[in-house]
């Protein structure tokens, strides 16, 4: 459900050297825990994002620089797409594999 | 922009002129295909070298009948994921019979080079500031081939080889 | 000749020095390209076709590597490196293609030169298993044991992997390439749904030769291969298709993905025009340069020399008891065995479909089962087959009992080889960049709805095949049931199709009606298979019924209710 001031977003890469999926957090650093991963209004999200490709590319750290759109359900974030989810969390089919395993 | 020729920097001799803009008849010059096919009757007579550039959606074909008029061919590769110049290179040399420079401009890059030499390239012009240790390695990193190349004649039996050494 | 690595006594092409030194050079240059790519020297357009035919792609967790198992056959010293990968630089398992490869998914970029270096410890390579350029070339997975065997496939593919490796020309081609070979009278390759497919035949003087089929695949546009030539000879084989190759190189569209494969050129251009233009360079092509020398075909044909059979009666008597004692066993013999052209031998498929399971994959541990079976029972060697199960392509029938017990007690003796629980399913969603909604969890759904083996035979063949998005990974366009998965609004639902047939009665399966929800889809085909059953004669397959009856019951009773 989008908030009244419309939907919310967050920022997100694969790191270069290892592939891991990276969320960018308030402060412009990269974290590993969609948890920790900043939640921007539309407006935010535009500049915040040409800014971590610019970064991301230019210190070789990250690739495939994206936004995408997050939720709020029962008081916590969520990807609104299933991709994001699982992206997020890690294969649906193994629950012991990824960052839903090592939570 | 910085030829690359033998694994090497070198100096280029020619220059490309755009479409439009008067031909010096005192030096080497490069010029589009498009402005051959308009134009040609204005290179009767011409005593410096011609080259022309072909665009990588024109095929050998197309250039076929006029060889015996250019020094050198230079195949454009509008990104280097466009495969195309590989054959059209291939073609001119083994299909026409061309002997001159066939030069690889527009984006390629070192991965590529020894894929150029192997397919008929004498030459690319490299991007500036290319490293030009790439491009050397780039001819000395894989020794082996599994295919005929263009400068050799044996046949196929001979499936593996070793680059340069063959013979 | 160096023997050392595979440690195979049957099927193997051994590599020699030169074939070495090769995988070593290129194991350094991808290094050094890692190498550039972190230092930023190549951006990443440029990095990504060179990862990609090193078989590295990046998926939605980590980077994903393909290991090429040429035509689908390797050694048992090979799948146990292939196992110690997985558990040093993966996550203890991984993933079989329907290109007979082998993919893990938790792969580092900076860890990729070690993988690949190990790899060439026993002469393996992700070369080619990506990007615009030949794929691994594929064949029948029971290529030199199968009793309906022409030409042994493996020679002409082991030919054209050399042939293709590192190809000058053709190694930035306006998409990927596909290749499959069938020897066998019955077609295990799906030789109609690729790039290129070819029959091996042989003319009546014994000579070997190839029809070709050209322009086939599956995909947002499926077709069927059209036939090209019906008869190239053995010594035209490789300047042939040097000369399709060059025709699409040139011709093939560049300005849009979707229609860059050999297909769309076929369909555009039409198939006299197309023929006209590779009849055209074959003419040249046809030299001495490139004709395929009778000494090396017969060359790489002693790689493929057959294993030291025993000399035993056409039939066995212990298979014969032990079938009668133990009925499980009998019904994984019914399903799972195939017929061996030498007396006494049999082919064991090995499912790696359980039901509920995830279709492909497989722990480190049961790779290693696996590999010591193979040392065992079948000649130190075994396949991957394009329908993502393994075979031990050479197990003497005697001994067929204690190979299942083995594979029982590892979760690894299910019987539905050709089955309806034996589903192709792509890794969709869970894993895939690509995809638009999960596979998996519905061949799991599926197979788990199915599992009753008594039921499965009453079933009878009945080939599931799911994708997760319209590049059809999956094959589901010629699964007698095919299932796409497609993405509305969020939401994941699937796409059904009946009619598709991958063997050389080709077939692209017709919609059956529109898309339904994951749950709606078990159901589904749960009430086909009822129609089915309902509507059969004695000794038709679904595919016979479903011809004869139409969609109009099938669609009636999963649709009506609405």
């Amino acid at each position: 459900m989008p908030s009244p001031d419309g939907t919310l977003h967050a920022i997100t890469a694969n790191r270069l050297r290892d592939g891991v999926v990276v969320f960018l957090a308030a402060g412009g650093a990269w974290v590993e825990s969609f948890a920790d991963a900043a939640l921007l209004t539309k407006a935010e999200a535009e500049p915040a994002l040409a800014a971590a490709k610019a970064q991301a590319e230019g210190d070789q750290f990250g690739v495939d620089v994206y936004a995408f759109e997050v939720e709020r359900a029962d008081g916590a974030a969520q990807p609104v797409k299933m991709r994001e989810r699982i992206r997020a969390l890690g294969p649906s089919v193994r629950l012991d594999l990824g960052k839903q395993a090592a939570a | 922009m910085p030829l690359i020729e033998n694994g090497r920097i070198g100096e280029d001799a020619w220059s490309f002129i755009p479409d439009g803009e008067p031909v010096p008849n005192d030096r080497p010059v490069i010029i589009s295909f498009e402005r051959w096919q308009a134009d040609r009757a204005s290179f009767d007579g011409r005593n410096a070298k011609l080259g022309v550039r072909l665009k990588s959606g024109t095929l050998a074909g197309a250039i076929a009948p006029d060889l015996d008029r250019f020094a050198l061919v230079a195949l454009e590769f509008p990104k280097f994921r466009d495969g195309r110049g590989f054959s059209t290179a291939r073609e001119l040399r083994e299909r026409y019979g061309y002997t001159g420079e066939i030069r690889a401009v527009g984006h390629v890059i070192p991965d590529q080079y020894q894929f150029l030499v192997r397919t008929g390239f004498t030459s690319v012009e490299a991007p500036e500031g290319t490293n030009p240790e790439s491009w050397a390695n780039a001819l000395s990193e894989i020794t082996v081939a599994f295919q005929p190349s263009l400068d050799e004649t044996e046949p196929l039996s001979l499936l593996r080889r070793k680059l340069g050494l063959a013979g | 000749m160096n023997h050392i690595a595979p440690g195979a006594r049957a099927g193997i092409y051994h590599y020699d020095a030169i074939d070495r030194r090769f995988v070593g050079e290129r194991v350094e240059q991808f290094r050094k390209q890692v190498d550039r790519r972190l230092a930023g020297e190549l951006t990443e357009e440029e990095f990504k076709p060179i990862r990609l035919m090193n078989g590295l792609y990046l998926q939605l967790h980590a980077y994903m590597l393909r290991i090429a198992v040429p035509y689908g056959v390797m050694s048992a010293v090979q799948l146990r490196k292939l196992a110690e990968i997985g558990r040093t630089y993966d996550k203890g398992y991984g993933h079989f293609t329907t290109r007979q490869n082998l993919q893990y998914n938790w792969i580092k970029l900076e860890d990729t030169p070690a993988i690949l270096n190990a790899l060439a410890d026993v002469d393996m390579h992700a070369l080619q298993t990506s990007g615009n350029c030949v794929r691994n070339v594929t064949t029948d997975q029971f290529v030199g044991a199968a009793k309906d065997e022409v030409v042994d496939g493996r020679v002409y593919a082991e030919i054209l992997r050399q042939w293709t490796t590192l190809h000058p020309e053709f190694t930035y081609l306006p998409r990927k390439f596909k290749i499959a070979i069938s020897g066998a009278a019955s077609d295990r390759a799906a030789v109609r749904v690729h790039d290129v497919g070819l029959l091996a035949r042989r003319n009546e003087a014994g000579e070997a030769g190839f029809t070709f089929y050209v322009g086939g695949g599956l995909g947002r546009s499926p077709f069927i291969g059209k036939l090209v030539r019906e008869w190239v000879a053995e010594e035209d084989f490789v300047a042939y298709l040097e000369a399709i190759l060059r025709v699409y190189n040139q011709y093939g569209r560049r300005d849009n993905i979707y229609k860059a494969r050999i297909k769309i050129l076929v369909h555009e251009l039409g198939l006299e025009k197309f023929k006209a233009e590779v009849e055209e360079e074959f003419a040249r092509l046809r030299g001495p340069k490139y004709r395929l020398d009778p000494a090396i075909v017969a060359e790489i044909r002693t790689h493929f020399a057959p294993p030291p059979f025993e000399d035993l009666p056409e039939t066995s008597d212990a298979l014969a008891r032990a079938k009668a004692e133990n009925p499980a066993f009998a019904n994984w013999v019914a399903v799972n065995v195939a017929e061996h052209k030498a007396p006494g031998y049999a082919i064991a498929t090995i499912s790696l479909k359980p039901p509920g399971g995830i279709p492909g994959d497989a722990t480190c541990d049961q790779m290693d089962l696996i590999a010591d079976l193979a040392e065992r029972y079948s000649f130190g060697e075994l396949r991957v087959s394009h329908v993502q199960n393994i075979v031990l392509a050479h197990v003497k029938q005697d001994e067929l009992f204690a190979l299942w017990q083995q594979l029982d007690a590892a979760g690894l003796g299910t019987a539905n080889a050709g089955l309806i629980g034996d589903i192709i399913a792509c890794p969709g969603l869970d894993y895939c960049a690509l995809a638009n909604a999960r596979s998996i969890p519905l061949a799991q759904a599926l197979s788990a709805r199915f599992a009753d083996p008594v039921r499965q035979r009453t079933i009878g063949e009945l080939g599931i095949k799911i994708s997760g998005c319209i590049n059809a990974c999956g094959h589901h366009h010629v699964g007698a049931i095919g299932i796409l998965g497609v993405d509305k609004k969020g939401t994941e639902f699937y796409q059904i199709t009946v009619g598709g047939d991958p063997t050389l009665t080709t077939a692209i399966g017709d919609i059956l009606g529109p898309s339904l929800t994951e749950e709606e889809t078990v159901d589904a085909i749960e009430a086909i298979v009822e129609v089915y059953l309902a509507h059969r004669t004695e000794g038709e397959r679904f595919l016979d019924t479903l011809a004869r009856v139409g969609h109009g019951p099938f669609k009636e009773r999963i649709y009506a209710a609405d």
